[in-house]
């Protein structure tokens, strides 16, 4: 059977459930005690495992069954999640990515997983994992901690020692191979009873009645007989292989119990201030879980939506046609109908566009493993604080933000955040918060990540500036706090003393600001010394649509982004300058290069000269230059268009977008043009 | 694609002066009137440019040029074969569009050695049905860019 039909869908779904996975993993981390997310995780596994035996991707289902049964021994309690077996069920997931990814280039997703899986498969059997200090462990013979006593429990206990019982703590091990568990459990129970009262036992008598337990539990017992007799009538039951019988020593548990009600109830004092919060979320949580119940989504190929944009443009093409000869006939139900269609029209463009809308969450999403991840790595702690994620933006934005925005969180990471323990000296709380958030403001989504690290130095961003020669010393003065902190996104500069292999060389930012501006977007810096910094980016809506000002150049009409244009002007030809074989005009104090796309285009001249030139000023990032055009057409919205795959990366062209009388007109990139 | 082969190959059959080529009609889109064409500055002179093709922006070839032909006038004529290999879809300036032919997959020979240097790059080989002779192009051959990389 072909299974290429369904390769498609089987990547998009298994990366659906990586991300799950990945998701859940990190809930599971804040509360490891909550079996409904373990189920979560545990459900999309399976899936994957599935998918990937039927479509024959042998060592993903293998990786993925490993992992399914760390997951169900953590789901029935045979195993404690801690942050080290994460981290390999993490490194798992890692891997599965890989795999995926693999796939999907076209690859055979095999991939050497060995190490992981050993090491899932020793989480399994309930050893750690990785070789971390075996004090970790209670005791290195009994992987089950010591019973713990509540208040009620104590007050038994203690009225027990009064009538001249004896506490006991009975650790009992069943042999590995014991077949019966729950029958030897209620053996064991039932010899106890004899002899005394069992009063708590750990794992519970229901789990272990359901034999939901490895091969060791502890009962605690009271008894008027001595250890020794204890010990003789338990070993007696057959298939035990060890059986430890320990006195209680009541003073300690109870002054434990104090320390622990101590603690509690300031947990308690703490979880009441959070309570509204969780409250607030668990209504988020249900809610959203509601809404994902109740939506009715089907999968469609972006390029179908591509395709039935560009139809949409040729109706939108024909009904300017239309309009004009309705007007021009005069004919009242025509010209009706023309409106009619016209409305609607209207309408169905914005359905769309819309259409075309992603939430960024889809970018969002793969960031708080990331965060984890390096907070792990530099050892510093990080609290990643997501707002906004449901802020929509056009579908080819969003497949351009990813990068930039990685950039910027590893840099207020590694820069900006401090490590706990100068945190600590500064007296901020340990753990840093790094805020990312998006919204939208009028024609613009804003994406800004705020951290409450050490903010900006100027001082060593001048230092800095001045020795890679970005700057000149007496530049450096005269220079505000913002054109300051501008300067870190110059190509080749970086502030952090040492070079970690985290935001690397300081060739990070400079590309963040490239890509961002090559989007039609800006980015700017606020930051407080010692307080923290805000980098701040504005985007587009769409890159679908876009406002230009249209030009003629002889008779060939050009489009220029609104987004580069500082203004346009009309200059007398006298008041054109030479410098150095460059013209140039004075604008506002200013010399500006003139740059004639008659010649930058080898446009065939068929015009004279006239007496006034027409020039656009643009701008990319602080440098400017005039583009001398022979006329203004107007401002317009037009809708952004590539030139298709066989010209590619034609000279300061960007694009093309067809005009209302269906011709094509180029869209000048302002950025190629200058240097 | 293959249930055709080793029986009849089904071709587009264009002009070109004195010379008929074929492309066969997998690769072929449609066949337009020519239309407006916005030049696009600093590509190979036989990128005549592009046009609006139903919303989609197509780059223009013209064959004539691409092959070391002189340009012709545009006339009644004149058609703009829209062709499209792989990702790239691109339209070709050609005299007329004559005609829709099957060819028999035996009657293709190689180029001969003779052909004009220019074209015999772009040749898959020459087949002849009757009295005409039909050279298949190559598209691939024709719509290498390497001449519009080293254009910049």
């Amino acid at each position: 059977m072909d299974m290429r039909q369904y390769l498609e869908v089987f990547i998009d779904e298994s990366k659906e459930h990586l991300q799950t996975i990945n998701e859940q993993l990190l809930e599971l981390e804040k509360s490891p005690e909550d079996v409904t997310i373990v189920n979560e995780i545990f459900r999309s596994a399976h899936t994957l495992k599935g998918m990937s035996a039927t479509m024959g991707f042998e060592d993903l289902a293998n990786l993925t069954h490993q992992m399914e049964n760390v997951l169900d021994a953590i789901r029935n309690h045979k195993i404690q999640v801690t942050p080290d077996i994460l981290d390999v069920v993490f490194h798992a997931v890692d891997d599965l990515e890989a795999m995926v990814n693999s796939i999907a280039e076209g690859g055979d997703g095999k991939r050497d997983v060995t190490e992981v899986v050993q090491q899932l498969k020793l989480i399994e059997q309930g050893k750690t994992p990785i070789a971390t200090e075996p004090t970790s462990r209670p005791s290195p013979s009994s992987p089950i901690h010591t019973q713990t006593y509540g208040d009620f429990e104590y007050n038994v206990l203690q009225q027990a020692k009064e009538q001249g019982f004896t506490s006991y703590e009975v650790h009992v091990k069943l042999r590995a191979d014991c077949l019966l568990k729950a029958a030897r459990v209620f053996m064991i129970f039932e010899t106890l009873e004899q002899v005394g009262e069992i009063i708590k036992s750990n794992p519970p008598a229901e789990l272990l009645e359901q034999e939901q337990f490895d091969t060791e539990f502890i009962i605690t017992v009271i008894s008027k007989e001595n250890k020794e007799d204890l010990y003789k009538r338990i070993i007696k039951v057959s298939e035990i292989e060890e059986v430890v019988v320990t006195p209680l020593d009541l003073e300690k548990i109870g002054m434990e119990l104090q320390r622990t009600e101590a603690s509690l109830t300031q947990a308690e004092e703490k979880s009441e201030k959070t309570e509204e919060q969780e409250k607030k979320e668990k209504e988020k949580a249900s809610t959203a879980r509601q809404t994902a119940a109740g939506n009715k989504t089907i999968r469609v190929n972006i390029e179908r939506l591509d395709i039935l944009m560009n139809l949409f443009e040729e109706l939108v093409i024909d009904r300017g046609r239309l309009e004009q000869i309705s007007r021009e006939l005069n004919h009242p139900e025509l010209q009706e109908t023309v409106e009619r269609m016209s409305r609607i029209s209207g309408d169905l463009q914005n359905i769309i566009l819309n259409m075309r809308m992603v939430p960024v969450e889809t970018v969002f999403n793969r960031f708080p493993r990331m965060v984890r991840q390096l907070a792990r790595d530099l050892g510093k702690k990080v609290n990643l604080e997501i707002i906004g994620a449901e802020t929509e933006l056009d579908r080819t934005v969003i497949d351009e933000i990813g990068d930039p925005l990685v950039h910027l969180l590893r840099n207020a990471i590694d820069h900006g955040i401090e490590t706990p323990d100068v945190r600590r000296a500064k007296g901020k709380p340990e753990e840093g918060t790094v805020k990312l958030k998006a919204y939208h403001s009028g024609n613009h989504v804003f994406i800004e990540i705020e951290d409450d690290g050490a903010g900006i130095n100027r001082e060593k961003v001048l230092k800095k500036a001045i020795s890679k020669g970005i700057i000149s010393e007496q530049n450096a003065a005269s220079l505000t706090d913002k054109q300051v902190y501008e300067l870190i996104f110059s190509s080749g500069f970086s502030t952090a003393d040492t070079i970690s292999d985290v935001s690397g060389r300081g060739v990070g930012l400079d590309v963040v600001k490239n890509t961002i501006e090559s989007l039609g977007g800006s980015v700017t810096i606020d930051s407080y010394e010692g307080v923290g910094s805000v980098f701040s980016i504005q985007l587009p809506l769409t890159l679908s649509i876009i406002s230009v000002m249209l030009v003629e150049i002889q008779n060939e009409k050009y489009a220029i982004p609104l987004s580069s244009i500082i203004e346009t002007a009309i200059v007398k030809k006298e008041d054109i300058l030479h410098a150095h074989n460059q013209k140039v005009i004075d604008f506002r104090g200013k010399v500006v290069p003139l740059l004639f796309l008659k010649d930058i285009f080898e446009i065939p001249v068929h015009k004279e000269e006239e007496e006034f030139v027409s020039v656009v000023i643009v701008r990319k990032g602080e440098k400017m230059a005039g583009l001398v055009v022979d006329s203004f057409i107007g401002q317009q919205e037009i809708v952004l268009k590539s030139l298709g795959n066989y010209l590619t990366n034609v000279f300061a062209i960007s694009g093309a977008t067809i005009l209302g009388d269906g011709q094509v007109a180029l869209i000048i990139d302002c950025n190629a043009l200058i240097k | 694609m293959t249930e055709l082969q080793g029986t009849e190959l089904k071709v587009i059959v264009f002009q070109l002066k004195d010379k008929e080529y074929a492309i066969s009609v997998q690769q072929v889109r449609s066949i337009e009137k020519i239309q407006h064409i916005t030049r696009v500055p600093r590509t190979p002179n036989f990128v005549k440019g592009v046009i609006n093709l139903r919303g989609v922006v197509t780059p223009i070839i013209d064959l004539r040029t691409r092959f070391g032909l002189e340009e012709a006038a545009i006339s009644e004529n004149t058609r703009v074969i829209i062709v499209a290999l792989d990702e790239i879809e691109v339209g070709f300036i050609v005299d007329a569009a004559n005609d829709v032919v099957d060819i028999p997959t035996d009657a293709i020979e190689p180029a001969p050695e003779v052909m004009d240097t220019a074209q015999v790059d772009y040749i898959n080989g020459v087949a002849k049905i009757g009295k005409r002779l039909l050279i298949l192009l190559n598209l691939e051959k024709i719509l290498n860019n390497r001449q519009l990389k080293a254009a910049k």
